[in-house]
């Protein structure tokens, strides 16, 4: 099976939605660690699409344990192919939401790369919990319009920024921390590549625009998420042992409103009185990243 | 009277270093755990064993957390590899979750439980408040009396747990500081005579990318339910195993200890008292005195909890006069503890008519002095001789507290 399965290692005919983010991401991702991978996979849109018993989508092993323990089920994994002598052929990769990465599964995830498991950990981040219907997580971007962060007659949405996951997980000694998107597969899979070939615990985060619950036409993604990229909200980079050794340039970047227009999550700010400053401040996110990654 | 060449072989140690010496010679293959009083110094042994080199082709992965500790043997055995934990209290409560998840993919994780009062109040001494709130999560339970059966059981529950017919993990339950903690002459478990009784593990379905299988998949409702009644299954299955499997360790070591249950003085009794752990050495202290008087008091031992041995306890309580059931827990709500609920409950539908009342005691570590074990006996005799007046109760409440 190894040796002659499709490049990608995950069959269609799950059941996402059309134009699902999370396939996208995770067919990116095996494309990048090849078959000699075991998955973990935590709970999500991912995991419950694709694996409707008795059926599966994975043409590797793939193990779905609990919203929170990815990171933990990953080191036993690990563990248990080195205590049995099978370490060296065999790549161990998670793959999970922003929600199981970000929020209630940071704390097994911090542990793991704490203790230097070698695997490699990718977010899916599409930005809210979508197997729920499309709840904030601290993935959720400024100004967002979620089913518990509504926009309102008093509010503009997510109150809060995104959480600076990467920064947290180079803080933990990772040796190779990166941010693709998957409105660029060839930059994630040879980002997953690399992870997945350098000895320790590496972490990738992918941007994965959802278009059910950013609210947008099932055609967009890839597109959306370039413009992600383009308006400068998704800086795309390469920490190696802390350091940013890596930027992808931007050329000319478009303004954020051509991205927020996009979408039913950022629709409040082109009506409401006040959306304009909203969108200053979306601006000034932009601006902060082309700064400070050197985005230009 | 012990034979003097057995003598010999008897060392006394800590409860808990004779523990993680069992695990130890189970050769387990991924040890994951998290510390927490009174399982401590399981833990710690295991960890200085790691660091003497003492135990071969085995990763010790140090977690952050109970859940994790439990998680990480999630993932470890869905490889193949055989894994050990152990815990207590809050550390079980926090893997309630995955407790569920690991039987639920029938993954045969083996794990010491060193019984421990739940908080609030926190309470670090010893009751079975802790595993009983576990025990509708699909995991065996086997509650031990002593350290030598602590040690005995753990070879045995991953011969049970490991049988491609089961696939069930288990728990070896021990009173926290009671077993864990005092120092007993004990066998410690040889090597070779556990190499030849637990043979490797060879699970039927791993994580490998040569033959790519799925676990842990999503279930709709029209799948999930024979999920459940397989795993129902696997435990009824396990029941016969649990006593060949005890039979099996007899004729290897030459120590047995009992199999779903033991008796003790029980052919003949009129009265008996069943209770779990190691509560059962002083209760057979007291019968020892009742029966030197020539009255016909026995003891019902509960090792195995889940699963639940109805017809076996059925059959050991038929002839009986009147049965008290003592437990080191409660279910708040119904002023009973579980033991007492479930031999209610397995009698019902049952030809066996003998009255039952039952004790909640022991909670937080209270001592059960012989006094009161003296003081159920007569309310059983009462109640043998003119009917239940009171059902459940705590024993030896503090009035001036309440
Ligand atoms: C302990 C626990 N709490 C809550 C849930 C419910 N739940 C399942 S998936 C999910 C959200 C998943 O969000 P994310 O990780 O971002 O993945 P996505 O579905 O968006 O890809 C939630 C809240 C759960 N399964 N377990
Ligand atoms: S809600 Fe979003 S992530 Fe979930 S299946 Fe649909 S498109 Fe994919």
């Amino acid at each position: 099976m190894s040796k002659t399965a499709p490049k990608t290692y995950i069959t269609s005919g799950h059941s996402g939605c059309a134009g699902c983010c999370d396939a996208f991401a995770a067919k990116f991702t095996l494309m990048g660690a090849g078959p000699n991978t075991i998955v973990i996979n935590p709970t999500g849109c991912l995991e419950v699409m694709s694996t409707p018993f008795p059926y599966s989508s994975w043409q590797v092993p793939w193990i779905h344990s609990l919203f929170e323990n990815a990171g933990a089920v990953a080191s036993g994994v690990e563990a248990a192919l080195k205590a049995l002598g099978k370490k060296d052929d065999i790549k161990v990769v998670s793959i999970g939401g922003d929600g199981s990465t970000m929020d209630i599964g940071l704390g097994a995830l911090s542990g793991a790369f704490e203790r230097g498991h070698d695997f490699t950990y990718v977010c899916m981040d599409n930005e809210a919990y979508m197997n729920t219907g499309v709840q904030r997580s601290s993935g959720t971007p400024f100004d967002a319009s979620t089913t518990t962060t509504p926009a309102g007659k008093v509010s503009f949405g997510n109150p809060r920024p995104k959480k600076n996951m990467p920064a947290i997980m180079a803080a933990h000694g990772s040796p190779y921390v990166a941010t693709t998107s998957i409105g660029f597969p060839r930059d994630m899979i040879r980002k997953v590549k690399k992870a997945t070939e350098i000895v320790g615990p590496t972490y990738i985060h992918a941007q994965a625009p959802c278009p059910t619950g950013w609210g947008f036409d099932t055609s967009k993604t890839l597109e959306i998420a370039k413009l992600a990229v383009e308006t400068c909200l998704w800086p795309m980079y390469e920490m190696e042992n802390g350091e940013i050794t890596q930027v992808r340039k931007v050329k000319n970047p478009r303004p954020v409103e051509e991205y927020l227009r996009t979408q039913k999550r950022f629709k409040h700010l082109f009506t409401m009185k006040g959306g304009e400053e909203e969108i200053k401040k979306i601006q000034a996110i932009a601006d902060w990243n082309i700064e400070h990654f050197g985005l230009q | 009277m012990i034979d003097p060449a057995y003598r010999k072989k008897m060392v006394v140690v800590e409860g808990s270093y004779a523990v993680a010496h069992s695990a130890k010679v189970c050769r387990p293959n991924v040890i994951s755990a998290y510390p927490i009083t009174p399982q401590t110094h399981i833990v710690e042994h295991l960890s200085q064993f790691m660091a003497d080199g003492e135990i071969p082709n085995c990763e010790y992965v140090n977690v952050e957390a109970e859940f994790s500790a439990i998680s990480t043997l999630i993932g470890a055995s869905a490889v193949g590899a055989r894994t050990y934990s152990a815990t207590t209290s809050q550390g079980l409560l926090l893997m309630h979750e995955a407790l569920f998840n690991t039987s639920g993919m029938r993954l045969p994780v083996v794990m010491t439980v060193a019984n421990r009062a739940v908080s609030a109040p926190i309470n670090i001494w010893n009751d079975h408040q802790d595993a009983i709130a576990q025990r509708d999560t699909g995991w065996m339970q086997l509650y031990v009396e002593d350290v030598q059966e602590a040690c005995d059981t753990l070879p045995q529950l991953y011969k049970i747990a490991e049988d491609n017919e089961i696939m069930v993990p288990g728990m070896v339950c021990m009173d926290g500081f009671i077993l864990s903690h005092v120092y007993e002459p004990v066998v410690l478990l040889e090597q070779d005579l556990t190499d030849d009784f637990l043979p490797p593990f060879q699970p039927k379905d791993i994580l490998d990318p040569e033959d790519p299988k799925t676990f842990g998949a999503f279930a709709s409702p029209d799948t999930y339910e024979e999920f459940r009644y397989l795993h129902e299954q696997a435990m009824q299955k396990a029941l016969p195993k649990i006593e060949a499997v005890a039979k099996e360790f007899e004729e290897v070591y030459g120590r047995y200890h009992g199999g779903l249950i033991d008796g003790y003085m029980l052919d003949d009794a009129e009265i008996i008292i069943m209770a779990m752990g190691s509560i059962l050495g002083t209760i057979k202290d007291v019968v020892d005195k009742y029966r030197a008087k020539g009255e016909k008091i026995g003891v019902l031992k509960v090792r195995s909890f889940r699963p639940f041995p109805k017809e076996q306890i059925c059959k050991a309580v038929k002839n009986a006069h009147a049965v008290v059931v003592l437990d080191k827990n409660i279910s708040i709500g119904t002023n009973e503890g579980a033991l007492f609920t479930e031999t209610k409950s397995c009698l019902y539908n049952s030809k066996v008519r003998v009255p039952v009342i039952g004790y909640t005691v022991g909670h937080g570590g209270r001592d059960i002095p012989v006094e009161s074990i003296a003081k159920v006996i007569e309310e059983t005799k009462k109640v043998a001789k003119s009917g239940i007046t009171v059902e459940s109760q705590f024993l030896d409440l503090k009035e001036e507290l309440l």
